[in-house]
């Protein structure tokens, strides 16, 4: 693990501000816990945690929050967003919170917050549902949804059908209600997911937690194992359910699985 | 929330070590010692936290931010005072100032983002606020004795065992006043820099501003705004580089070409020809032809010095000959009288707590010699943190000052064979540079080019961690 101290780029080509739409939800009385900060992934908005998870967790104790990336949600329109930009906007707001937080990344938003964490030491981090990228990406996508894949590697939007994101045990009013809130990714950061650039080294030694379900339509048990081994752990997995853990007809088990493991107060990871 | 404001100490160890000249000792087992909890003394904190390390945190002040704290008596900020490098190379590399802050934020702004600093990584609980340090002298197993006492003097000296210590005291504190003769004899004011607060102490009057660093150009703007008469002496010429350039914050265009590794002699070519396109040539306005090329001094950004002198607001003049009754002779034989001068002509850094030997300094100048003006030869366990004068923001220098001592620390305990190599590199490369030629004054002692300096401190890390 190398530090990167040199960061010519960065000092000499800042990322430029966009407007970002967080939401929240913070518990009645301060408890001293972590805040938690969720980072959707593509095509997602900061509304997708705002149905379920950001209430539950505050109700538990844990102030919540959820941001747009850039060109998503509320955020500002952002066609030409980069993974670049995307890691600027988590640590943008990981760093207004009032403490360290906890980053939680679900689909691509964790390969984000890969990033996010080389340049923001995080109380912890939680992987879920992640997409890593890579070219096996592709593959898995083109397998199980052709038809909205295919334009999306020649530069079009990626389409994801409900089926791929939420299981039969959701209502298709609600599957087809999420489907249709569904955005797009910038081009340059969707084709950054085909070959990324490996995140660099957190910083702070987070522990690292990864969740997922077996029977993702997006994310293979192979890629949710691959995900857990780069951060010395083991997937935490939820039978059953689909991509999307936190719309799900039981997103209830995994973000209370999130917040037992978090309650424990996990250590930092040893080396580094 | 557990901080203290009251003079006072952690619970003593039960462990009183061996007394020591009579005091008793309360050892501190592996806890490490930060002294000052100004920007550099904060990220020592956190980041001595980050690697497991129990702190002490001394400051004598009241608050975090040190020189940034305009509340502090030994604060050097002044009501207009605003960064000189842009956010991107001022921040703390992992805690980003908000997006929507200027490119170059006030002075306020930067204390509540060291306050956020302080909090957001839950700091002040390992800080002694009020606690000035008295002694620090090493005792045998590289460790450390450290004395303190409230500040002001008040109540009794305590003196506690630390495994290591972080000396974060700053160096913009103790101003170098330089003598002429017939000072004393002279009826106008004379102050330095370090008392000018406000541009309401200049209002209305013939102001002679000296010295043509960062502050000094700030109080001669300043000046032509408010003064009756501004003139500004300075012993050279000097390169007055805009904030910004090509539509962008002038080091951001900088660190462009240093990315590309454009040579330091094309940079130069480069600089020269952006100035003539902009201001031009400079002794037109009476401004003495600089007797050096650009980048072999501390750099000056200000965009408004030029604009008064050509507007006649500012009278450059040359350096002070001497001082009479009501009149200031300069070393051209011209004769002005200022009703108050004003001295920015800069600090010295002091470490009144430590015997100079300590840090190299054998003679007594005040000139320490240490390798990557951060680690003194033969104690592996005393860091000095920011004590250095880049070309651009000096926070970044201290984060990765201060990581690489939390790592040589850790590697003391797992890795001995690493630590005595790096003690051995040390010893071997102490009082190295990390600039290009620079004009010898002791305002350029500590002078580091940002870019040289931390390219050595990635590769101190990187040997220290074996390449791993």
């Amino acid at each position: 693990m190398t530090d990167r101290v040199m960061r010519a780029r960065e000092w000499a080509r800042p990322v430029r501000p966009a407007r970002r739409e967080v939401l929240g939800s913070v518990p009645q009385l301060e408890q001293g816990r972590p805040p938690l900060l969720f980072v959707p992934g593509f095509g997602h908005g900061a509304w997708a945690f705002a149905e379920h998870w950001l209430e539950h967790a505050a109700g538990r104790g844990f102030p919540a929050y959820a941001l747009s990336l850039r060109g998503h949600g509320g955020s500002e329109p952002a066609p030409e967003a980069t993974l670049r930009a995307y890691a600027h906007d988590v640590v943008q707001v990981a760093a207004e919170l009032p403490r360290r937080a906890v980053l939680v990344g679900h689909g691509a938003g964790a390969l984000v917050v890969g990033h996010a964490l080389a340049r923001y030491p995080a109380r912890a981090a939680v992987l879920v549902a992640p997409v890593l990228g890579g070219w096996s990406t592709l593959g898995a996508a083109l397998r199980r949804n052709p038809a909205g894949t295919l334009p999306a590697a020649f530069g079009g939007g990626l389409r994801l059908t409900p089926r791929q994101l939420f299981s039969r045990e959701l209502p298709d009013a609600d599957a087809r209600r999420y489907a249709d809130r569904l955005g797009r990714a910038g081009r340059r950061a969707q084709w950054a997911l085909l070959n990324p650039d490996q995140p660099e080294a957190a910083v702070g030694r987070p522990p690292v937690l990864v969740l997922g379900s077996p029977d993702d339509q997006v994310v293979p048990l192979s890629a949710l194992n691959r995900a857990a081994r780069r951060y010395d752990s083991a997937p935490l997995l939820f039978p059953g359910m689909g991509h999307d853990l936190m719309l799900d007809a039981r997103w209830r088990e995994p973000i209370d699985a999130l917040l037992d493991w978090l309650d424990k107060e996990p250590a930092t990871r040893p080396g580094a | 929330m557990p901080s203290s404001t009251d003079p006072g100490r952690p619970d003593p160890d039960p462990t009183v070590a061996p007394t020591r000249d009579g005091r008793p000792v309360s050892d501190r087992g592996d806890t490490v010692c930060v002294i000052g909890a100004g920007a550099s003394g904060l990220t020592a904190v956190k980041n001595l936290r980050e690697h497991g390390f129990g702190v002490d945190c001394y400051e004598r002040e009241t608050g975090v931010g040190g020189a940034w704290n305009w509340r502090h008596d030994r604060s050097p900020v002044y009501a207009s005072t605003h960064l000189i490098s842009s956010r991107p190379f001022t921040q703390f590399p992992d805690f980003p100032m908000p997006d929507s802050w200027p490119d170059y934020p006030h002075h306020s702004q930067l204390l509540s983002y060291f306050e956020r600093y302080a909090d957001h990584f839950d700091l002040r609980q390992h800080i002694w606020f009020g606690t000035e340090v008295v002694r620090v002298e090493p005792v045998e197993g590289d460790r450390w004795d450290v004395t303190t006492r409230s500040t002001g003097g008040y109540g009794p000296e305590r003196t506690s065992r630390y495994a290591a210590v972080v000396v974060a005291n700053g160096h913009n504190w103790s101003p170098k006043l330089p003598r002429y003769e017939g000072m004393e004899g002279f009826r106008g004011e004379v102050m330095h820099a370090s008392s000018y607060k406000d541009p309401a102490q200049l209002r209305g009057k013939r102001v002679l501003v000296v010295g043509a660093g960062n502050t000094g150009c700030d109080i001669a703007v300043e000046a032509a705004q408010q003064a009756s008469h501004c003139w500004h002496s300075t012993r050279r010429g000097y390169w007055y580089a805009p904030k910004y350039v090509l539509g962008r914050p002038a080091d951001q265009v900088n660190d462009t070409l240093l990315a590309l590794r454009v040579p330091l002699r094309v940079r130069q070519w480069l600089y020269h020809w952006t100035l003539r396109l902009t201001v031009g040539d400079l002794t037109r306005f009476g401004l003495p032809k600089p007797d050096h090329r650009v980048y072999e001094t501390h750099p000056i950004a200000n965009s408004q010095l030029v604009y008064y002198v050509g507007h006649g607001e500012i009278t450059p003049v040359p350096e002070i000959a001497r001082f009479h009754d009501r009149t200031v002779e300069l070393a051209d034989g011209r004769s002005i009288d200022p009703e108050l001068v004003v001295f920015a002509t800069g600090y010295l850094p002091r470490f009144e707590f430590l015997d100079p030997a300590l840090l190299g300094d054998e003679g007594g100048q005040g000139r320490p010699r240490l390798w990557l003006n951060a680690f003194a030869p033969g104690h592996p366990t005393l860091a000095v943190a920011g004590l250095v004068q880049p070309d651009s923001g000096i926070f970044t220098l201290s984060h990765w000052q201060t990581v690489l001592f939390a790592r040589l620390l850790r590697a003391r305990a797992a890795r001995p064979e690493r630590a005595a190599a790096f003690a051995q590199r040390v010893t071997a490369r102490a009082g190295e540079r990390y600039s290009g030629a620079v004009k010898d004054s002791s305002r350029h002692w500590f002078e580091v080019g940002h870019a040289d300096y931390l390219r050595a401190v990635e590769r101190a890390l990187h040997e220290l961690e074996g390449g791993k």
